[in-house]
């Protein structure tokens, strides 16, 4: 417990990742108001006790909305995160322990391929293809995920491939994979955590973007992105529909990056002593 | 130094090769016939025949794939299946936007983030290094376009200063385009110079705990002098790689900021092109995009040589 005062990050980051992420999951059994029930005798009303973020053109509250719509930006974000990284450090491990070799320069290049395709792009054909959905908004961010910790991982594997204790662990007769779950993983952890919460919280933001131009969760669905989008020629008049869907991205995606900061704070031992 | 350069060219040429594939067999799967969309449901069989001749569209797979690919080569993308005109033209139109808007938001970004990066690196632990740091934070995590929409609130419907979207044009002299990009490049650029900021910061803390670091420093050299000499070389190459990954996001992000400011740009191009179902504009807006993209990593790859010395000698 003393861990999560050992940071200045850990706890704000902590806190405002558990009320999003309790959000996302409390809108599962109840939110205030329908979000499917239109009611145009209350359009476009501002904050009040009654609807505290006030509600929508539509007369939806808003606050219900945020609350649904976390849900959608929490899944999307998360799974896409967990594709990049079980597919991606594998793949950078295995590159960086046999460099030069064929392996190393065919995982390599296919990276290079996936990599010249931004999420959005990869989004743009699949839904060319397919037509516009949650699902592909996931496959898209997921797939442009993989280079991204496979490089990172690569790259960080490889400057620790000339040091003095791989060497050390070679000598003592211990093979590349071995070396590289043993010895490399924990090392480039680090960096893995710090990656893992910047994509996790670009994923979010990806994900919002994928909404707001269309390509993203379709209605029904909330989404914050689609919400960001319906406001904006409401923005002159009615600044409130824009306002709280953009906090709530922008709050919970802060509260990731610092709960990752401070988790890193923790989990490393060199900063650690560094910072002392 | 050749035979790393020529190894790069080679992978360079492989991955466009590869990418023109994805692409091609991607949209080639999609159903449906651009003849029969172009000519309506009352089109005659010759006459649809003699328009999927003409845009290309019999023979084999391989064929079409080859012809397609041919033409790129000589800067022909086809003609487009809604507005008939040559599909290069309506790229060369709108790149004119895109380009110089993602460029523009690139200086930007660097500009802010490689200052900031080394000053609140230098200054560890200050109020100088918490203040860029919190900056950093909220950069970070706020949506581009929703910030680009409290800036069209502010500047554009408050205060008036700018106009709330579309483009002046280039003909309207350069600094009225400049004046309708700024807005947008401003909002595309404050994500990635936050990213770019933190990344050059860290970098430079982990190379200067380093003992060679130490080494110049006990042989006399102070803090800054280490720093400049030694330490900011050796820190650019994860910066590098993370600027090299930020193109593909400014170009990414280059196409929801347009929808946000109607600029006539690749990512209006593309939208409209989808919802048109002109399959060929948003095939070749994509080739082109993803053509970027590898065309800069190959510049990083060289790049890395430049500031590492060692990478060369191990190839």
């Amino acid at each position: 417990m003393s861990l999560l005062f050992h940071s200045r990050t850990l706890l704000p980051g902590a806190i405002l990742t558990f009320i999003f992420a309790g959000a996302a999951i409390v809108s599962l059994f109840w939110v205030p108001y329908d979000t499917t029930v239109l009611d145009i005798a209350n359009k476009i009303k501002s904050p009040s006790w009654a609807h505290p973020f006030g509600t929508d053109q539509f007369g939806r509250d808003i606050l219900s909305m945020i609350m649904v719509g976390a849900r959608t930006s929490i899944a999307v974000a998360l799974v896409a995160v967990g594709i990049g990284m079980l597919a991606g450090v594998p793949l950078g491990l295995a590159a960086a322990a046999r460099k030069g070799g064929l392996l190393d320069e065919v995982i390599m290049r296919m990276n290079d391929l996936v990599f010249a395709f931004p999420s959005l792009l990869i989004a743009v054909m699949i839904t060319a293809v397919f037509g516009a959905s949650a699902l592909n908004a996931i496959i898209a961010i997921g797939i442009f995920n993989i280079p991204v910790f496979a490089r990172l991982t690569r790259g960080a594997a490889l400057s620790l491939w000339s040091r003095d204790y791989i060497m050390a662990a070679r000598v003592a007769g211990k093979g590349p994979a071995r070396i590289s779950v043993e010895h490399i993983l924990p090392n480039v952890a680090n960096l893995l955590i710090v990656q893992g919460t910047i994509q996790f919280s670009l994923g979010i933001l990806a994900e919002a973007g994928l909404s707001y131009v269309g390509l993203g969760a379709q209605p029904p669905v909330a989404s914050w992105g689609r919400m960001l989008a319906d406001s904006q020629t409401m923005i002159s008049f009615a600044p409130h529909l824009a306002l709280f869907p953009g906090l709530a991205i922008l709050l919970t995606v802060l509260g990731l990056n610092l709960l990752g900061d401070g988790l890193r704070d923790v989990l490393d031992p060199k900063l650690r002593r560094a910072r002392v | 130094m050749l035979r790393y350069f020529l190894k790069r060219l080679l992978s360079l040429a492989l991955s466009l090769l590869a990418a023109s594939l994805v692409i091609f067999l991607a949209l080639e799967v999609v159903p449906g016939d651009p003849a029969a969309y172009m000519l309506g449901l009352n089109a005659q069989e010759d006459t649809l025949n003699a328009l999927r001749e003409q845009l290309g569209l019999n023979g084999t797979i391989l064929e079409r794939y080859l012809s397609w690919a041919g033409s790129l080569l000589t800067g022909d993308f086809g003609i487009s299946y809604t507005y008939r005109t040559p599909v290069s033209e309506m790229i060369g139109d709108r790149l004119w936007v895109s380009l110089p808007l993602a460029l523009y938001a690139l200086t930007l970004s660097t500009l802010i983030a490689f200052p900031a990066g080394i000053w609140a690196a230098s200054r560890r632990g200050s109020y100088v290094d918490a203040g860029v740091m919190g900056v950093t934070q909220l950069g970070v995590a706020i949506p581009n376009f929703w910030f680009a929409m409290l800036m069209v609130l502010v500047f554009a419907i408050n205060l008036r200063w700018f106009s709330a979207g579309g483009f002046a044009g280039w003909d309207a002299g350069f600094f009225a385009g400049m004046k309708s990009l700024t807005l947008p490049a401003v909002a595309l650029a404050l994500p990635q110079a936050s990213i770019l900021t933190r990344v050059m910061r860290s970098s430079l803390l982990d190379t200067l705990g380093e003992d060679f670091i130490r080494t110049a420093r006990a042989k006399g050299l102070n803090k800054g002098q280490a720093m400049w000499r030694h330490a900011l070389r050796n820190a650019l190459i994860p910066v590098l790689t993370i600027m090299g990954l930020q193109f593909s996001f400014l170009l990414a992000g280059a196409i929801i900021i347009e929808n946000v400011f109607y600029l006539p740009g690749l990512g209006r191009l593309v939208f409209q092109a989808i919802s048109a179902r002109d399959l060929i504009v948003v095939e070749s807006v994509v080739m082109l995009l993803v053509f970027a993209v590898i065309v800069v990593n190959f510049a990083v790859d060289l790049a890395y040589a430049w500031v590492d010395p060692r990478l060369r000698g191990r190839r």
